[in-house]
């Protein structure tokens, strides 16, 4: 999950900025540092070679220097950052090879639901994408709060109730990575870490049809099971019954999820922690 | 008839809290015990309970401040252990204690170390250094003091009866919501905030107030120290600030109470709205904490260096500039919630020119140091400890300024690692450097040297220890408030943080050993000058620990430093010797106004955290009557004798008059 190891073309851009931004800034504050400790070092009061000069206490040069030095580091730090900005807004399309993928993702407490709505099938936990395909999210949440990230990837962005947020990215790698929720969101909210499978774009339309041959059916009523409290162990997979079940989980036609149940009115409810252990 | 109360409140279940508060407990009744038993209540009650002189009320914030230092640090602790041995295993702290106990941290940190610390020290010191008798009104000032120790008191209540919040030191909605946080935990936090947030916004107007309006003769703005600039700024950032948490406060709560939809889910609510008006006052916040740091460093600096502060005027400026800039940056804190390219760049570069007047403040520092004769005494040594950590924390903090970076660093251990970094190196660094400068100030005795150093090192040291591997683990993808995780990569990086913690926890301690020491050795600290440190500035002017009036005759001032040159100008044509003729100084009354008035919030926030609605009535109904009976005073102060006065200030001259010859004879 090392940002500075990234595997598309987002994450690449961003970690690149990243590191420049240091370097630029490091190259006043490393002789900044070095200037503090020399002249505490020099001008202590037991060395005797040290000049006191207790009228040194104004210089329109020095002022000048000290006032520009931060202002010119921001001018050209201001400049990447609004050009990064626009270049790798989330929203901005991100160019692949072959037809995009359109992917629906919604947090539910405590887990991610991953919709294809153009393969009619959906999984949870785990996001298997082709590489070098342009990867649409559509992002929206069952109840609370979250962000979607994958480090190694690029972006996050927050999954929020009742709204939509977009974000492109791309895989350029076969292979392994994972993903998380970065914007706490409960009691089970360290177990929404999930996996990201990276296959060949002529493998993933064999997943796709592996993917839909399975019995389980996520429609209204298996949706709002799913997003009880709890978290999820397994790996399940679904075909998708109606493609516009990430409309109306959007629109809050399904109403939002439910939070826990109170043991007694006493201040401590019931924990959704129990289902996490 | 007790509302939502009843014995499952108390979780007998969980070991840990249970014990923890059984010895807060056993410790509270104990001190009471010795207090009453010792005869010291009386003394306690009329010195100090009731007291509205702000010397002492600024003692009373920093201890405060130091007893939840301590508990905030404790929850620290279990935090660092906690992820140290949470891969791929659930650790000790179950999510619903974990959760508490992060939200707690913060919370505590922020709110009751942090704000009563640099408070307590604006309130000890800016009056001193504008050369007057006390802040502009001195009741106030009690009621504000004891609004804040309710809200602690209120936290601290939580951890045996019912739950803190488990949503986080900000309470983002909905999680904060009734449907997903059903609990008392949020109600706890919020009624806590609200009350000792009244706290806040008195202090502040009370400090605005004195530096604008209470200036001795001849204390113009351009001769203020720069304390009393960053007092200023940051009290005016309070006021404008923390409306606005209490606004927003007070819809997460009609959401809760009253079925409001301020931020819900359902009816139109806007979780949006919430992160906007939260991070409106919360941005600022950490610029309300970090500028009185700054105006301790100006002090210490330049007073360590011999010199006056480098480039005053161009000071005034920067901190001016930033109290301003604060105000325009809050977006920063979700530039992952999709605003658009243009918000983003902007808000980000705007952020960035914060760092332009900052950055010009080390600067000044730097150059103040440069031509200088500079003692190492502890105050300097956090200083310059300050300097380096503070460096490393602007250079982060610009980088998540940068909206591209911070959607990869965004809530992720980097940001844990930044803000600490400021807000440790930053605040609390400043807040110990100013313990140190002004504690013979208060008490008229030096702390010991010797722990206090061995404090700076240990501290600074576990700082980094505890902190750089936090940066690392940002790096690899480790995002906040995880209570266990299955990364081995992440691993190494905990275990190296715990021990730094360790090493943070032995710095405390030698500071606590510190006070114990100096407190036994106290004959041979003593300091009769008044002016251990060779001080620039008014408060050095008058005897440690000062007379209740300050300064028997207010000062003249003549220049920036001015107490420097009173100094020189005395040297040089030594002290009249004629006895000036001194005079009756009417005093503010002590009063127990604020004392009542927060005993009474006290059971009112309990009442409407349990919605035992007629305690709620009870606690309203006398919290205003004590207002009533305050403002039905017939006398509100009293005189002191002139021959009183003259007796306390003849010693002071005559110590000063030794102190001023000898340093005229080297």
């Amino acid at each position: 999950m090392n940002l500075l190891d990234p595997q598309g073309p987002v994450a690449a851009a961003n970690s690149t900025i990243l590191v420049d931004s240091v370097f630029i800034m490091l190259v006043i504050v490393v002789p900044t540092i070095f200037a503090i400790l020399a002249f505490a070092f020099w001008f202590r009061a037991s060395n005797p070679k040290a000049r006191y000069q207790p009228e040194f206490v104004y210089s329109g040069r020095v002022e000048m220097v000290v006032w520009a030095i931060p202002a010119l580091t921001v001018i050209l730090l201001g400049g990447v950052a609004w050009i990064g900005s626009h270049q790798l807004d989330p929203a901005a399309p991100v160019p692949g090879t072959g037809s995009p993928v359109r992917i629906q993702a919604v947090s539910l407490d405590w887990k991610w639901l991953f919709i294809y709505p153009d393969q009619r099938i959906a999984t949870v936990n785990t996001l298997t994408v082709p590489a070098g395909a342009e990867l649409n999210f559509q992002l929206t949440s069952s109840s609370v709060m979250n962000t979607f990230f994958i480090p190694q990837l690029g972006s996050m962005i927050y999954t929020m109730n009742g709204m939509v947020t977009k974000l492109n990215l791309r895989a350029d790698n076969e292979g392994k990575l994972q993903g998380l929720s970065a914007h706490f969101s409960g009691d089970g909210f360290p177990d929404m870490m999930f996996d990201v499978n990276v296959i060949s774009p002529l493998a993933f339309p064999e997943w796709v049809a592996a993917t839909a041959k399975t019995d389980a059916v996520l429609n209204a009523d298996s949706y709002k099971k799913l997003m009880q409290q709890g978290v999820e162990k397994g790996r399940p997979v679904y075909r998708l019954d109606d493609p516009r079940l990430f409309d109306l989980i959007a629109t809050q036609h399904i109403p939002p999820g439910p939070g826990p149940e109170l043991a007694s009115e006493a201040g401590r409810p019931h924990s959704g922690g129990h289902d996490a252990r | 008839m007790l509302g939502k109360l009843d014995w499952s409140a108390i979780p007998f279940d969980q070991p840990i809290p249970l014990v923890a508060g059984a010895m807060v407990l056993v410790a509270i009744l104990g001190v009471l015990a010795w207090v009453v038993v010792k005869g010291h209540l009386p003394y306690l009650w009329s010195e100090w309970i009731t007291s509205v002189d702000h010397k002492r009320i600024g003692v009373m914030y920093i201890l405060l401040a130091s007893v939840m230092l301590l508990r905030g640090g404790s929850d620290a602790i279990m935090m660092r252990i906690q992820q140290a041995v949470a891969y791929q295993s659930q650790g000790y702290l179950p999510p619903e204690h974990y959760n508490q106990i992060f939200s707690a941290h913060g919370t505590i940190m922020i709110f009751f170390v942090a704000m009563p610390f640099v408070i307590g020290l604006m309130n000890l010191i800016v009056p001193l250094q504008l050369g007057v008798r006390d802040v502009a009104f001195p009741t106030l000032n009690s009621v504000g003091f004891w609004l804040t120790a309710t809200g602690a008191l209120l936290v601290n209540i939580s951890l045996v009866v019912g739950e803190f919040a488990r949503t986080g030191w900000l309470a983002f909605p909905p999680l904060s919501e009734l449907s997903y946080s059903p609990g008392v935990g949020v109600d706890y936090y919020a009624w806590s905030l609200q009350i000792s947030g009244v706290g806040t916004l008195v202090a502040g107007i009370n400090l605005v107030t004195t530096v604008l309006k209470l200036r001795t003769k001849g204390m113009n703005y351009l001769r203020m120290p720069m304390f009393c600039w960053t007092t200023l700024a940051s009290n005016l950032l309070i006021v404008a600030a923390f409306p606005i948490l209490t606004a927003t406060l007070a819809m997460l709560l009609l959401d809760r109470y009253l079925g409001f939809h301020f931020f819900t889910n359902e009816a139109g609510g806007n979780v949006m709205m919430f992160m906007n008006l939260i991070w409106a006052w919360g941005h600022p916040e950490v610029y309300i904490l970090v500028l009185p740091a700054f105006g301790i460093f100006s002090e210490v600096v330049s007073t360590f260096s011999g010199k006056a502060l480098f480039g005053y005027r161009s000071m005034v400026l920067a901190t001016m500039a930033i109290c301003v800039i604060s105000f325009m940056v809050w977006l920063h804190h979700f530039f992952t919630m999709g605003a658009g390219p243009d918000v983003n760049a902007i808000f980000g570069i705007a952020s960035m020119i914060i760092a332009i007047p900052t950055g010009v403040k080390i600067y000044n520092w730097l150059f103040t140091m440069y031509g200088g004769r500079i003692r190492f005494a502890t105050p300097m040594l956090w200083s310059v400890g300050f300097m380096v950590t503070f460096i490393i924390g602007g250079l982060t903090g610009v980088l998540v300024a940068v909206p591209p970076a911070d959607f990869m660093l965004h809530n992720s251990m980097f940001l844990v690692a930044h803000f600490h970094n400021v807000i440790i190196g930053g605040v609390l660094f400043g807040a110990f450097a100013g313990f140190e400068y002004w504690f013979p100030k208060a008490f008229g005795f030096r702390l010991d040297e010797r722990w206090g150093k061995a404090a700076f090192w240990f501290t600074f040291t576990g700082f980094y220890v505890t902190f750089m591997p936090l940066y690392i683990a940002g790096m690899l993808g480790m995002t906040r408030r995880m209570q266990h995780y299955d990364v081995a990569a992440w691993r190494p990086w905990m275990i190296v943080a715990a021990v730094g913690m360790a090493v943070l926890t032995i710095g405390v301690i030698c500071q606590i050993v510190q006070l114990v020491v100096s407190i036994r050795n106290r004959e041979a600290l003593r300091d009769r000058t008044g002016d251990p440190w060779d001080g620039r500035s008014l408060e050095w002017a008058t005897s440690s620990p000062p007379p209740v009036f300050n300064f028997a005759f207010n000062p003249d001032v003549r220049g920036e430093d001015a107490y420097w040159e009173m100094k020189a100008h005395a040297r040089q044509q030594s002290f009249e010797h004629e006895e000036p003729e001194y005079q009756d100084i009417e005093m503010p009354r002590n009063s127990p106004t604020g004392f009542v008035c927060a005993f009474f919030a006290t059971i009112m926030g309990f009442a409407l955290i349990w919605h035992i609605w007629w305690m709620v009535i009870l606690g309203g109904i006398g919290a205003f009557a004590t207002f009533v009976v305050f403002a039905w005073r017939d006398h509100d102060e009293y005189v002191i004798p002139a021959e009183e006065v003259a007796r306390i200030d003849r010693i002071n001259i005559e110590e000063r008059r030794s102190l001023v010859s000898m340093a005229g004879a080297v």
